[in-house]
């Protein structure tokens, strides 16, 4: 990672930890950790990842059909 | 010592399920998704390997829509009385278990009406009886996939076809079958499936769960149980998406992970080979039992028809007699009387008094079963005496 990343938020912890699973599947860098403190969600953990990956990661969530809440830039 | 209990509980279990267990204990042990750290993370991903461990075994596409609970009461609990609302009609079998029949006899008494399709001596059900009981107010099928007691399968896929002509749900209890017969959800139409980890898909006791399909409006579904789902922590409202909304609480993960490799190993194994080897246990019972002139065979002759579950008695013997002088003669062990199925006993025409039922797994082999028929044998010669 870069050093810019973003976080993904869901509604729930088996959503979180399956969007790791498939993101992980696709070869891409992601990392689950504690939704930061500054943002609220659903669920108490969030998808970290590269800033770079952004557009690939939406689309794999939007083909797996993986509801989320929202993507920050951190 | 020859343990032919199976279908009430499998014993032994794969070699993978205690290691897995202990991991957990272990080296895990964290309340899982609730709390964010490494820990907490691990815990839930035992979770959900599980549930993809369990929809890739019944073919769900998305493993989000199995909700994990203790057994496949508890399932078929939550479907029943989460779905069903006064004035609606629901169809079932007499081949049920109490699993399914108490829970209807109890919403019987809330305005919904039941309908009890009476199955044939043997165990079997045609599913055009299942057809022609359906009314307008008709919502939901409930179905066993194979009776505890004779080891009858019902056909679920007709009935499946028949429910989605109807535009009506069908809720299979799987108890018996999941693990050593073919469960696909897509191809047999099954939009609600119970099942529990502790039978045939190997796991301990005190897991279990539902598969929720597409066609169950979540929005109408109540679950059994509210509480803490570590998600949307701010509200005081139970969440409405799967599958924190129908499981409220810490789960079991230790079970959970338990179960993960019981269904592991009957993915590696393969249904087909466990159902087989289960088949050619059957038929060896059978045809050795037969040979035995005082005993009666309850259910069908042909193991194709049936899972791995032979109910006999030996006449003008009791079975709780029989069962006894098993265990204590010969260390085999098996289950007498009523199976937590009345109705199922009045169908095949052994109410009260019951059978003596012997059921199997994939880890019996044919030296157990010929050392059951001789037994049996050897109580029927005395017991004429």
């Amino acid at each position: 990672m870069d050093g810019n990343f973003s976080v993904v938020l869901f509604y729930s912890t088996s959503a979180a930890i399956r969007a790791e699973k498939l993101i992980q599947g696709a070869g891409l860098n992601v990392k689950l950790i504690p939704v930061p403190r500054n943002l609220s969600s659903d669920c108490g953990i969030c998808l970290r990842f590269d800033n770079n990956d952004i557009e690939e990661i939406r689309t794999i969530l939007k083909t797996q059909e993986i509801e989320y809440d929202s993507i920050h830039q951190m | 010592m020859i343990y032919l209990d199976n279908a009430a509980t499998s014993f032994p279990k794969p070699e993978e399920v205690g290691p897995a267990m202990l991991h957990f204990l272990e080296n895990v042990g964290a309340n899982p998704g609730r709390s964010g750290h490494r820990l907490s993370i691990e815990a839930g991903r035992i979770l959900y390997e599980t549930r993809e461990s369990v929809a890739e075994l019944f073919n769900v596409k998305d493993p989000l829509r199995i909700v994990f609970g203790i057994n496949a009461t508890e399932a078929i609990n939550l479907a029943l009385k989460g779905l069903l609302r006064p004035g609606n009609r629901v169809i079932t079998s007499s081949m049920e278990h109490n699993s399914v029949m108490r829970p209807l006899r109890e919403l019987e008494k809330k305005e919904i009406d039941i309908t009890v399709v009476p199955c044939s001596s043997q165990g079997f059900l045609d599913p055009k009886d299942i057809e022609n009981s359906i009314d307008k107010n008709t919502v939901l099928i409930a179905l066993n996939h194979a009776s505890n007691v004779v080891g009858s399968l019902l056909p679920v896929s007709a009935v499946g076809e028949i429910a989605r002509k109807h535009n009506l749900l069908l809720m299979v209890d799987a108890a018996q079958t999941a693990g050593c017969c073919p469960i696909d959800v897509e191809e047999n139409m099954i939009d609600l499936l119970a099942f529990t980890g502790h039978k045939s898909l190997y796991g301990p006791q005190g897991t279990g769960g539902l598969v929720i399909g597409e066609r169950v409006d979540i929005e109408q579904l109540n679950p059994l149980k509210t509480g803490g789902t570590g998600s949307k922590s701010e509200h005081e409202y139970q969440p409405r998406f799967l599958p924190d909304l129908c499981e409220s609480g810490t789960p079991n993960t230790v079970g959970l992970a338990g179960l993960d490799a019981g269904v592991q190993f009957v993915i590696k194994q393969g249904i087909d080979k466990i159902r087989r080897h289960e088949i050619d246990l059957t038929r060896r019972l059978i045809e050795g039992l037969n040979q035995i002139p005082e005993v009666i065979i309850y259910g069908g002759s042909e193991p194709e028809n049936q899972i791995a579950v032979v109910s006999f008695n030996i006449r003008d013997t009791f079975p709780s007699e029989v069962g006894l002088q098993l265990d204590e003669g010969y260390g085999i062990m098996c289950r007498i009387g009523l199976h937590c199925a009345p109705a199922a006993h009045k169908t095949i025409g052994t109410f009260p008094i019951g059978t003596v039922r012997c059921s199997m797994s994939y880890f019996n082999t044919h030296s157990e079963i010929d050392q059951t028929i001789k037994a049996v044998a050897d109580i029927a010669k005395t017991s004429k005496s």
